[in-house]
């Protein structure tokens, strides 16, 4: 699945200091049911999003409209539970392009990694200042560098860099995926398979 | 020269890397791959949209589970968006040559029960699904975890994936279970002193008397939830447990290739001296039947106990009250008591043959309270028909109960088993996720003997108050 190169994104950010934000919450499990990759963005955070009655929920911050932008701030322990890459493509077809936390569920990081959302692991204490320069003002702009790995709050120009292996690192700021690396080897892993126990 | 101490990870781990890529991960070759109708039809897909082939298609085995009915099951499936992934599961598989047990098939059932039951799972190999229960495998002694879709499209073309290899946790349990205590309440234990994120980023092999005396069916249920401490996987080393379930089964090597293979598999094991990154030792003793009260697995404690403060459990408060507020508890509640509604037996956790013969040890001469509704949902078709053979049908009808037909069912509520809002259900399921059984439904995640236990009482009871 090719996806848009990610380089420098600068935007403002939304918040959701919720710890341990699983899949079920991200996507729940009865909007799985597509056999095409569309439309999931309008489906994210279903539950806390909507009522019953499919009336938005006012006090969700996706339906606040002081907050918008490409960049979803949440607390540590994101994208646990379920492997559905269903909730990546929820995030991405929204419109985030990035997503900030403390601490993030691994299945989670690598399917964002795989259709170009880049997550950003921060430290807890610089996580906080996001939220409060968010929280003080909904316009405060973030910067996201992929190539100096750093994070920058505009307003106060604090500044955090953050890990990613260079080898996703090339691939996000190319817009490249593992596919085309695996189909260039396949002789390779020919050879491999041949010699495979099973 | 002699050889560095290995664990069994490294060594399953180090002999499927075809290429590994400096500061990158390892392209990790894949020997067993199952599929299921929700997250491939968009792999398939992308094959088709890239012109690519099904690499090994012998490699690859289809079930149809998660959106399946429970009842009817020879009747068209009525919701037409799970007839429609279901049918794109056949027709891909039909495509590109791929084994493939829908909905009707004797051998269908849930991916992590027909794979072992059917000797597909080995020790030693490599496995992977789009489904992070995959974990189960790791019982085999196998090194298997769950992907995303994108990785379904990579093993599909290339039989690889891209994966950084993970750190390693060691996991011992020693001394002796006590009664009423299962292998549900040993992982439930362990996750709640871990918490859900306490194994993100490892590996976990589990080790010590507890797992070398557990059956194949209770070291697939711990297995099954190490992925609810974030781990990737777990895996434990194969022995003599292990190849007496294997020997005999359909797709397990025989005659000259079981003698190879068995040779191969006794080498499977952590070499005295290999190091791990992170180990934890635990007591037997220190387990009673858990209970879970939250909306995360690591939200567990045992059954006799209160429901702790925030301030105990730590983290953040706020998302701790927002927990407890969904499932309408309050700290220093107790456990016992609780009036529940539902009771789910069932899943890839606990949908096997001695999980229903736990279950029915509790129920038989016991009747269905009248308040519960419950749903007994066998794993595969293989287990209905041993539940069936051995009485224990019998033993369910008499008390009230009905068994319903395989599936994943109201584990993940994708067909038409939800749990209401509001209603609290016992689950032998694997997650308590604020609305994963329903939107709205309160989870309380345990064992089949507690699930038993709730189901002739209609509240929560202490199986042990219930055992002979």
């Amino acid at each position: 699945m090719a996806y848009d190169k990610f380089t420098v994104l600068t935007s403002t950010a939304v918040p959701l200091p919720i710890e341990n934000v699983d899949t079920d919450q991200i996507i729940p499990a009865r909007f799985l049911k597509a056999t095409e990759r569309k439309g999931f963005g309008d489906n994210l955070f279903r539950d806390w999003r909507y009522n019953n009655d499919n009336t938005p929920k006012q006090d969700f911050v996706l339906n606040n409209p002081i907050y918008s932008g490409k960049i979803l701030v949440a607390g540590k322990n994101f994208g646990s539970g379920s492997s559905r890459e269903h909730a990546a493509w929820a995030v991405y077809d929204y419109g985030f392009r990035c997503v900030v936390s403390s601490f993030f569920a691994d299945i989670f990081k690598n399917n964002s990694l795989n259709i170009g959302i880049l997550p950003v692991q921060v430290s807890p204490a610089f996580l906080d200042k996001i939220f409060r320069a968010v929280e003080a003002d909904p316009k405060a702009e973030i910067t996201v560098n992929l190539e100096q790995q750093s994070i920058t709050i505009a307003a106060t120009g604090e500044s955090e860099s953050f890990d990613i292996n260079s080898y996703k690192k090339h691939n996000l700021m190319n817009g490249y995926d593992d596919i085309d690396y695996l189909q260039a080897m396949k002789d390779e892993i020919r050879v491999f398979a041949d010699k495979s126990k099973y | 020269m002699s050889q560095q101490p290995a664990t069994l990870f490294d060594k399953v781990w180090d002999a499927h890397v075809v290429r590994k890529i400096e500061d990158g991960p390892d392209v990790f070759f894949i020997d067993r791959h199952f599929i299921h109708e929700v997250t491939s039809p968009v792999a398939f897909l992308g094959l088709e949209n890239r012109k690519l082939q099904v690499m090994f298609p012998n490699k690859t085995f289809a079930t149809a589970d998660h959106n399946t009915p429970t009842i009817n099951q020879h009747l068209p499936v009525q919701d037409p968006l799970s007839a429609n992934q279901l049918k794109a599961l056949e027709t891909n598989s039909a495509k590109y040559g791929i084994s493939h047990w829908g909905l009707g098939n004797p051998k269908n059932g849930i991916v992590h029960v027909v794979g072992p039951e059917n000797g597909i799972t080995l020790p030693g190999m490599t496995i992977v699904c789009g489904d992070s229960h995959t974990s189960t495998h790791g019982a085999f002694g196998a090194i298997a975890f769950g992907i995303g879709t994108s990785e379904v499209e990579m093993v599909l073309s290339s039989q690889c994936i891209m994966q950084p290899k993970p750190k390693k946790m060691l996991i011992n349990v020693d001394g002796k279970i006590g009664k009423g205590v299962t292998p549900k309440d040993v992982v439930l234990y362990i996750i709640a002193q871990l918490t859900a994120a306490g194994a993100t980023g490892y590996f976990i092999e589990y080790a010590g008397q507890v797992f070398r005396e557990m059956s194949m069916e209770g070291r697939m249920t711990v297995c099954n939830m190490s992925i609810e401490m974030g781990a990737r996987g777990g895996m434990i080393a194969p022995d003599e447990t292990t190849f007496a379930y294997i020997k005999g089964r359909e797709k397990a090597p025989q005659g000259e290739a079981w003698d190879t293979a068995l040779a191969y598999w006794k080498t499977l094991k952590t070499d005295e001296g290999a190091a791990f990154d992170v180990v934890y030792n635990y007591d037997a003793a220190d387990i009673e039947p858990q209970i879970t009260y939250g909306t995360n697995p690591g939200m567990g404690i045992g059954i006799s106990q209160r429901i702790p403060t925030a301030e105990v459990v730590g983290g953040s408060k706020a998302s701790y009250e927002k927990s407890l507020e969904y499932m309408g508890f309050h700290e220093n509640d107790a456990m016992i008591g609780k009036k529940i509604d539902y009771v789910f037996i069932g899943s890839c956790t606990n949908g096997r043959i001695e999980d229903f013969r736990a279950f029915a040890s509790i129920v038989k001469g016991r009747k269905k309270a009248d308040n519960v509704t419950a749903w007994i949902v066998p794993g595969s078709h293989i287990v209905e028909a041993q539940i069936r053979e051995e009485g224990i049908y019998d033993i369910l009808t008499e008390a009230g109960f009905q068994l319903r037909q395989p599936g994943c069912s109201a584990c993940l509520a994708m067909n038409d088993d939800k749990i209401p809002a509001g209603k609290y259900a016992v689950s032998t399921s694997n997650r308590n996720f604020e609305g994963r059984q329903g939107p709205g439904a309160r989870t309380l995640l345990a064992s089949p003997l507690v699930a038993a236990a709730a189901a002739v009482t209609g509240v929560v009871t202490d199986p042990r108050d219930l055992i002979a």
